[in-house]
């Protein structure tokens, strides 16, 4: 058991920085998801913590101990990779009896501790199988069993359910946070799937262009992002933004103009982007002008896909008893205003909202 | 712990322990003696064993390639390279398209066409040398028995051991077209074959195109193999027979300068010659060949 | 209409006649190319049986009425097979071992490890395929010698050890090894020589014993380098030059020197019945993708 402790670490290949400048703490037992689209540096820096790759700059703690110099399997750290990294030529127990083998320990304590590593994961009746045998979610299970059997200080996993088929991954992923939960381990999972981030981390790290954007609990990434980046890119479809300025107790946008909300007045000033979730809109005889571009019907919900005038586009979410729209009629979407978000010039957002 | 520049030279040192057995083994046995060669061209021996060599410049590289032997050498290698190589490629892909189907037995014949490849030079030529002696032989009884006997008559010893070598490169000529044949796609067979594709169309314009990689491989292949025979025509014929000097072929030649004549200088500058052949006939082949080869993409 | 009906019930049987008669001249071709192939082996096994007195009879015989088993005990005493086969036995076991150990190890490094001149050290492997042994014997003679490995094993074998053709085989089947692998065993406290053993090597195994197959047909096989490197004992001398000798020596004994051949020529059959899989991967390893 340990935190995990980024301190200005950076990672560059040539002149490209992967990872620029992070500053991160994983505290003891906490299950932190690095989250981002690809290239964002959230793989490097788990592989940095594995020491699969070198930190470039800055200072990186596992404990109390910086481990920038130690070599991976001194840093007992344990890792599920994307791949599984199963060896294709040896048996289940094999496999997962294969990180015991380095260490001193007498070949009963060995069978024990796979034996029990294997029960908790449910493979009891698979040891003698290769991996060649079984399928993508007993593969997966295996590759847990093989990081769980060594008891390591931290666990880092790479996308390890990217490889599973939709229905399998909802239950997987129960099965890993529950596991998670029970072994107390600090975990480092890192994921482009943000469902899988919102479910499952403490707290999530959302990267891009290898910065840190913003570290919160789910709902707070959600209720609160700290940037438009984070706003657009949690949520599915992500966060409405809509360039405006605000003029007296007026937000003008080209597609028509909302009355400034009582949570705003007192922090905005000149141009503003704005952000509103596709549930705080709906579709009206007043507010802003546009097109129907798109209908998407998802079941319990429709999703409308507006563009309005002066060329931005905007997903309405609406009920499915709600009377769906037209392709190409003209729409009137309403802004509930209390649900507003405001981001300055820069991207982050407004203080004090 | 241990700092990374410590680690990072650990990592040298292995990978030059490792890599350094066979370095050494290349360095001593294949590029000195490359080296060598150049050098050893440029010092005579005399005719007497036992007396120093002298630095005689080009003159022996000179001498050498405008001598009769070499010419006749040469043209012997030429002769022999142009009957093995195309007879051989070309059975070895009558047998491979006949043998590329599922039917009953085609195992059996895959390992039997393949066979040849396990048989050594000397296995080769005691075997048809018995098939082509003049007393004990088939020769005689098929009508075929010129005089001189055939393995000491100038006109046909060559095209004979060129059979042997033919016959022993024919299991390696089927199995590189067999698999040529095997990594085919499939689908284009069956899309040339739904677009009523007769079977000589069929041939000349899908398999063959597709197959050619594999042709210009077992080209390649099978030039190198040919330059480098020559255990036939040391056993059969030798330097004793009438028939040698029209079956000296580049290779005996370098064997017989080294431990007949003893002559170091001219077996080096014949294995320079040897060594430009080889790789200029490769290089031909890439730059003409490969160009017009079409590889089916991935 | 009546004319495609007429074609759809005639069609098939006409079709599958010209099928049937497609397959049996496959047959024909296939058995002929088989005749042409074992013909010459067949003829030496029955001129090896064959009694003195039949050998130069005209026309040839085609079996032997009367097979004369002893001629083989007679090749293996009289020709010293025994101790030709024991030569060639150890000189391709140290060849292939040799070859195998050089390859994994120089491979190994060329697909894991980064070293200072790795690009430069793996083209001079690459120039090795280049320069036939052939071109070097004549200084590789007068090396052996000076090193007094005239006429012995290490002289017959060392210029062998190593092979480029082999290096890149098993570089090539390294490089398939999927880099988790190695970090994961890396994580696990497995060092590079520990990965190459319980990992690498087993799953390179099939370019393995395809590397293990070309290096012990070649080694078998040899005839250059042992006639100028094996003296007029019989020390070291191998099979294929032992073949020569017992033709020269036997003249007026064919059916023995046949037996001898077929001896020698065993150990290799049955090796091509056992490896046929591994063999043809090895010989077609630079032909297909």
């Amino acid at each position: 058991m340990a935190k995990v402790l980024f301190e200005g670490v950076s990672k560059r290949f040539g002149d490209v920085a992967a990872v620029d400048q992070l500053d991160l703490e994983i505290a003891d037992g906490e299950l932190l998801v690095l989250l981002g689209p690809s290239g964002c540096g959230k793989t490097t820096a788990l592989r940095m913590v594995a020491g699969l790759e070198e930190v470039s700059d800055g200072s990186l703690s596992i404990g109390d101990d910086v481990v920038n110099d130690v070599d991976p399997k001194d840093r007992d750290v344990a890792m599920v990779f994307q791949s599984y990294a199963l060896y294709p030529h040896m048996t289940v127990a094999r496999n997962i009896e294969f990180p015991l083998r380095q260490q001193r320990m007498d070949a009963a304590e060995r069978t024990a501790k796979v034996a029990e590593a294997a029960g908790t994961l449910g493979l009891g009746e698979l040891l003698d199988r290769k991996p060649g045998q079984l399928s993508g979610g007993q593969r997966q299970r295996v590759a847990l069993a093989r990081a769980i059997v060594r008891d390591p200080k931290v666990f880092l996993m790479d996308e390890p359910l990217s490889n599973l088929d939709a229905k399998l991954r909802v239950q997987t992923r129960a099965d890993i946070v529950s596991l998670q939960r029970r072994l107390g381990t600090t975990t480092i999972y890192v994921t482009h799937d943000q469902v899988e981030a919102m479910t499952m981390g403490h707290r999530i790290a959302v990267m891009q262009g290898g910065k840190l954007q913003q570290v919160a609990p789910p709902e707070e990434l959600y209720e609160r992002p700290a940037n438009t980046f984070v706003a657009a890119f949690l949520g599915s479809p992500g966060m409405n933004l809509l360039e405006a300025e605000r003029v007296g107790d007026k937000l003008i946008t080209p597609a028509g103009e909302i009355n400034v909300p009582e949570h705003l007045s007192a922090v905005l000033d000149g141009p503003v982007t704005l952000g509103i979730r596709p549930e705080g809109l709906h579709l009206s005889t007043s507010g802003l002008a546009g097109t129907i571009l798109l209908v998407e019907m998802l079941g319990a919900e429709t999703q409308v896909h507006c563009s309005l005038e002066g060329g931005a586009t905007v997903v309405v979410r609406q009920g499915h008893d709600a009377q769906r729209p037209t392709l190409g009629d003209p729409v009137v979407v309403g802004v509930d205003a209390a649900a507003l978000h405001a981001f300055g010039p820069d991207g982050t957002r407004v203080a004090g909202t | 712990m241990r700092s990374l520049a410590v680690r990072r030279r650990r990592e040298w040192a292995l990978a030059y322990a490792l890599v350094i057995p066979a370095l050494v083994i290349f360095a001593v046995f294949t590029f000195y003696p490359f080296i060598q060669n150049f050098k050893l061209a440029l010092y005579q021996n005399p005719p007497y064993p036992g007396l120093p060599s002298h630095f005689v410049g080009l003159s022996q590289v000179t001498s050498t390639l405008t001598s009769t032997s070499f010419l006749q050498s040469l043209e012997s290698t030429f002769e022999f390279v142009l009957l093995v190589v195309p007879i051989g490629l070309f059975g070895g892909l009558m047998l491979a398209l006949a043998a590329h189907k599922k039917l009953k037995g085609m195992a059996i014949y895959q390992v039997i066409f393949s066979s040849t490849v396990v048989s050594s030079v000397a296995v080769a030529a005691v075997v048809f040398g018995t098939l082509m002696d003049p007393v004990v032989g088939l020769l005689p009884w098929l009508g075929l028995n010129p005089h001189p006997a055939i393995l000491s008559n100038p006109t046909w010893a060559l095209p004979a051991v060129a059979v042997i070598a033919i016959w022993q490169f024919l299991g390696l000529s089927f199995i590189i077209m067999t698999a040529g044949l095997q990594s085919m796609p499939e689908e284009v067979l069956e899309a040339a074959r739904l677009d009523g594709a007769r079977a000589p169309t069929m041939f000349f314009r899908v398999t063959i195109p597709l197959l050619s990689p594999t042709i210009f491989f077992g080209l390649v292949i099978g030039t190198i193999y040919a330059f480098q025979s020559f255990g036939q025509i040391d056993i059969l014929i030798g330097p004793q027979n009438a028939a040698f000097t029209h079956t000296n072929v580049l290779l005996y030649y370098v064997y017989t300068a080294l431990s007949v004549q003893n002559n170091p200088g001219l077996a080096a500058v014949l294995s320079i010659v040897l060594f430009v052949i080889l790789l200029s006939v490769t290089l031909l082949q890439f730059r003409f060949l490969e160009r017009r080869v079409h590889y089916a993409s991935n | 209409m009546p004319a495609t009906e007429v074609q759809a019930t005639t069609r098939p049987r006409s079709h599958s006649r010209k099928a049937t008669l497609k397959t049996v001249l496959r047959y024909a071709f296939l058995t002929l190319g088989a005749f042409i192939v074992l013909f010459p082996v067949y003829m030496a096994v029955v001129n090896s049986l064959l009694e003195p007195s039949q050998i130069a009879h005209q026309p040839p015989p085609f079996f032997p009425t009367n097979p004369q088993w002893h001629t083989y005990p007679d090749a293996w005493k009289g020709g010293s097979l025994g101790i030709y086969l024991r030569n060639s036995a150890i000189q391709t076991a140290i060849i292939v071992a040799g070859q195998l150990v050089t390859s994994i190890l120089a491979a190994y490094a060329f697909a894991f490890l980064d070293f200072p001149f790795k690009r430069a050290i793996f083209f001079a492997f690459l120039m090795t395929l280049m320069i036939p042994f052939e071109v070097t014997v004549a200084t590789n003679l007068t090396t052996v010698t000076s090193l007094g490995w005239f006429n012995t094993f290490p002289g017959l074998t060392v210029p062998f050890l190593a092979t480029g053709f082999g290096v890149f085989l098993l570089r090539q089947a390294f490089l398939q090894i999927p880099r988790d692998l190695k970090e994961a065993a890396q994580l696990d406290g497995y060092g590079h020589m520990r990965f190459l053993w319980s990992v690498a090597i087993p799953l390179a195994r099939p370019a393995i014993a395809a590397l293990g197959v070309f290096s012990f047909l070649g080694a078998w096989n040899q005839y250059l380098w042992p006639l100028l490197v094996t003296g007029n004992n019989n020390a070291v001398r191998t099979v294929q030059i032992g073949l020569k000798q017992l033709l020269n020596t036997q003249l007026d004994q064919i059916n023995v020197s046949l037996a001898g051949t077929i001896i020698a020529i065993a150990p290799l059959v049955l090796l091509l019945i056992v490896f046929q899989k591994q063999l043809v991967r090895s010989l077609t390893a630079g032909a297909v993708k």
